[in-house]
């Protein structure tokens, strides 16, 4: 997608980091010449209205997101979507159904609807590239932003894909002034959403004669139809059963769910007593063909998700479209080996990396507020991660931001209990700042814990404001191994003096009697406090040493499990065990064993 | 042709790197490649999965059908026995022998070892080539050897689609240099130690 973008003359990039839409910002950067304006915006919202400027000036843009980043952005995109855009705007929000990295399952093909904004829904990589270019035209010739809605499984992954040899630049005009056009009015608006609620049905029936809007006519009576990567399951089960099997059904690839492509969906029904609907996340297809078939009083059944027929939620794979065409068409599931029972295999929910600096953070917190009434309000990274037992450090998380206001909320009503909210440096950059602002305004009572690992550790170590290091240059530097660049660098610190906190304290989480200490006396102190634990993501570091267990001293009291869970350790033979490819040396086992049986063996270089 | 490979193991070992070394020697061969991963929250020692499809022609889906891989490379016993089900009813199982215990399992003090899954595995499957990673990590001086030894396993079965010459040269291409002689001898070791057992 970001070559696709890239390959279709791109001239301005912004995003922000979420999986499964990173790397397509990243590629771009990695292949950038220079001309191209790449950033990761501090959030969604800043990297939509960053790129709708870009089109207002004639350039093409690319957004990347994904779906609950979308969320962020929705105030200018709903907006945006009356105003229009000059040169061609492509937001590209990644779905993510599982969901296997993400809060919700809601789908971008329902927001472009309700946006009112065309979307294409590519099946693979190769699609993915050549639908870009595609979206970037229809872009322009309707003056609207376009959205692309990649799912997990197109986006994780890597594939041969043929690409152009050369491609032609943009060159933008530059922006030129034009109130009635980009300043929005109440009475523009209206003269706006006609004219939209006219193109849509319009572009539906144009989109219906799109290359990648097939409808493939057969005798019977049976049809089936879906898009996205269930579209590529599906062409897997007409291999995997035989293509026999489907001669005599009909099918329908609908890449552009909305505008509904209802010419091309009214030639797929024609005839048809049955059709079973195959998408992830949202019964978009199969609303629009029970739609298209109630228009225009057709008989013909349609079955999906409204119906039970597929899964209402969660992701679909090769065996459940096997699974469900088998039974639609009445072909006989491929046989199943059946396999002897299995042993118990462990359940391993994610956890903290061995030696990660919020470990000892969230610990740090727990001690300090041991035996007295706290709440730990939690957000969207890693650091949700510290919700596991042992630690048991996150008792909210609702999305991005949130941990801010949620304990003021909560104090608010609950006045004898200290309300911590612990938020990763990105995320404060994103969206933390205002309710911090809010909390000083408001007289509320919090203790904000910064946990600042100086990268966007969660998404794959994205530089953020933090770091004073942008897109433009990110690549070059790293490979020279800088990874911050002081000079350029916003403080998180500075930033909370000059919204006025007083308390404001920089620790390093390893240093546990200070920390201990410093999380004591903020949460005596009223107001808004904030302690910054400050120390970098393991996984952008070298392990320092490795710890082991003296075996003589250990006294097998499990404590350095039951207390820090730290994935490096674990118990053999009722002694405490370090396994040394994990242990990142960050000695907070070794200020927890009561006995000091945990230590460097023959120095720091050992 | 096309050969469909499944990796598992737990978040951090390697998996993602392995898949995408399979696929890029693939599509130097001037192959179809096709990968499916983990990544974000689970990777974080969550069980991960990679999918690799090789063909000569236009690959599908980027997942494997279950009962269909015909290698099932396990970095983790007990992650092989989860995934079983994707390997096809004669296909080729890589595992490494050592096991990784969660943290959940050192909480309730379960005594998960690996041993079971292994004896599933050899019990109930033909051809099952155990790799000692431990060992060939302590031999090549490395612990980032492991998932080389991996595939080396898997190229010398025949299986994989990629030779064993034509891994060495993935390495080259793929891999820094100077990780090159530490994972060319993983390499060996695992050929040397596969051809006595033969
Ligand atoms: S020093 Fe201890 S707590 Fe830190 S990574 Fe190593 S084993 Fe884990
Ligand atoms: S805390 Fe110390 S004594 Fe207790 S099990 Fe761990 S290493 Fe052994």
């Amino acid at each position: 997608m970001g070559l696709g973008a890239i390959h279709a003359g791109v001239n301005l990039v912004a995003g922000y980091p979420g999986t499964p839409s990173t790397e397509i910002l990243e590629t771009v950067a990695k292949n950038n010449d220079g001309s191209i304006h790449v950033e990761w915006s501090v959030n969604e919202k800043a990297a939509m209205e960053v790129a709708a400027g870009a089109a207002y000036s004639g350039a093409r843009a690319l957004v990347t997101m994904k779906q609950v980043g979308l969320n962020v952005a929705t105030d200018p995109l709903m907006s945006l979507a009356y105003v229009g855009v000059k040169g061609g705007l492509v937001i590209v929000s990644a779905d993510d159904p599982g969901p296997i990295s993400s809060q919700t399952e809601q789908d971008t093909r329902t927001f472009a609807m309700f946006s009112k904004i065309p979307v294409f829904d590519p099946s693979d990589p190769q699609e993915a590239y050549d639908m870009i270019k595609d979206a970037f035209e229809l872009s322009e010739k309707i003056g609207s932003p376009v959205l692309f809605r990649p799912t997990t499984r197109v986006c994780h992954g890597c594939a041969s894909i043929d690409v152009a040899d050369s491609y032609k630049k943009n060159v933008p005009e530059g922006f030129v002034k034009d109130t009635m056009r980009w300043v929005i009015f109440p009475r523009t608006s209206f003269l706006n959403h006609e004219k939209i609620e006219k193109r849509n049905p319009a572009l539906g029936e144009e989109l219906s004669d799109y290359k990648f809007n097939s409808v493939v006519k057969r005798n019977g009576k049976k049809g089936i139809a879906s898009g996205g990567v269930s579209w590529a399951y599906l062409n897997e089960a007409v291999s995997q059963l035989g293509d026999d099997k489907f001669n005599d059904t009909s099918l329908f690839r609908v890449a552009t769910p909305f505008p509904f492509p209802e010419k091309a969906a009214l030639k797929f029904l024609d005839g048809l007593d049955e059709v079973l609907c195959l998408e992830e996340l949202d019964p978009v297809i199969e609303r629009a063909l029970i739609f298209t078939a109630g228009k225009y009083h057709l008989k013909t059944k349609i079955y999906g998700k409204l119906d039970g027929t597929t899964a209402a939620a969660g992701e679909n794979s090769p065996e459940s479209v096997i699974r469900y065409v088998s039974s639609f068409l009445g072909i006989e599931n491929l046989k199943a080996g059946e396999l002897p029972e299995k042993p118990k295999t462990p359940v391993r929910p994610p956890v903290l990396c061995a030696g990660c600096p919020h470990r000892a953070s969230f610990y740090a917190v727990k001690q300090a507020m041991k035996g007295r009434k706290a709440v730990f309000c939690g957000d969207i990274g890693c650091y949700t991660l510290g919700n596991a037992m042992p630690l048991d450090m996150v008792d909210t998380c609702l999305c991005m931001g949130a941990d801010v206001t949620i304990a003021q909320g909560i104090r608010a009503i609950d006045k004898d209990t200290t309300a911590f909210s612990f938020i990763g440096d990105s995320t404060f950059f994103a969206s933390g700042i205002t309710g911090v602002i809010n909390a000083v305004y408001n007289h509320n009572d919090i203790v904000l814990i910064v946990l600042d690992n100086s990268t966007t550790a969660m998404t794959g170590h994205q530089p953020h404001p933090g770091t004073g290091i942008t897109m433009m240059d990110f690549f070059e530097k790293r490979k020279q191994g800088i990874r911050e660049d002081i000079a350029n660098a916003v403080s998180i610190e500075n930033i909370l003096r000059g919204i006025g906190l007083s308390f404001v304290e920089t620790v390093d989480p390893f240093d546990q009697k200070k920390a201990i200490d410093t999380v004591k006396k903020a949460a005596c102190e009223p107001g808004v406090k904030a302690v910054i634990f400050k120390a970098p993501c393991i996984a952008l570091e070298k392990p320092k040493r490795a710890y082991s267990v003296d075996t003589d001293k250990c006294i097998g009291c499990r404590k350095c499990i039951t207390e820090i869970g730290c994935p490096a350790i674990s118990m053999n033979e009722g002694k405490a065990e370090i396994e040394k490819s994990l242990c990142y040396g960050c000695s907070l086992c070794e200020t927890i064993c009561p006995v000091g049986a945990i230590g460097v063996k023959g120095g720091a270089d050992d | 042709m096309t050969k469909s490979i499944l990796l598992c193991g737990v978040g951090g070992q390697g998996t993602v790197k392995a898949s995408r070394i399979i696929a890029l020697s693939g599509m130097e061969a001037g192959l179809y490649a096709r990968t499916a991963e983990t990544i974000g929250m689970a990777q974080r020692g969550g069980s991960v999965v990679s999918h690799v499809r090789i063909s000569d022609s236009p690959i599908a889906s980027p997942m494997i059908p279950k009962h269909t891989a015909d290698v099932l490379i396990a970095f983790e016993p007990g992650e092989a026995v989860r995934c079983i089900d994707y390997l096809k009813d004669d296909g080729v199982v890589i595992v490494n022998n050592k096991a990784v215990k969660p943290v959940t399992a050192s909480l309730s003090g379960s005594d998960y070892d690996g041993s079971d899954a292994i004896k599933y595995l050899q019990d109930n499957f033909s051809h099952v080539s155990l790799i000692d990673g431990d060992l060939i990590c302590e031999k090549c001086g490395s612990d980032k050897v492991l998932n080389i030894a991996l595939l080396a396993g898997a190229a010398a079965s025949g299986e994989l689609g990629i030779t064993v010459e034509g891994l060495k040269c993935a390495i080259r291409k793929q891999l820094p240099e100077k990780t090159h002689e530490m994972n060319f001898k993983a390499v060996d070791y695992v050929n040397g130690l596969l051809k006595q057992e033969a």
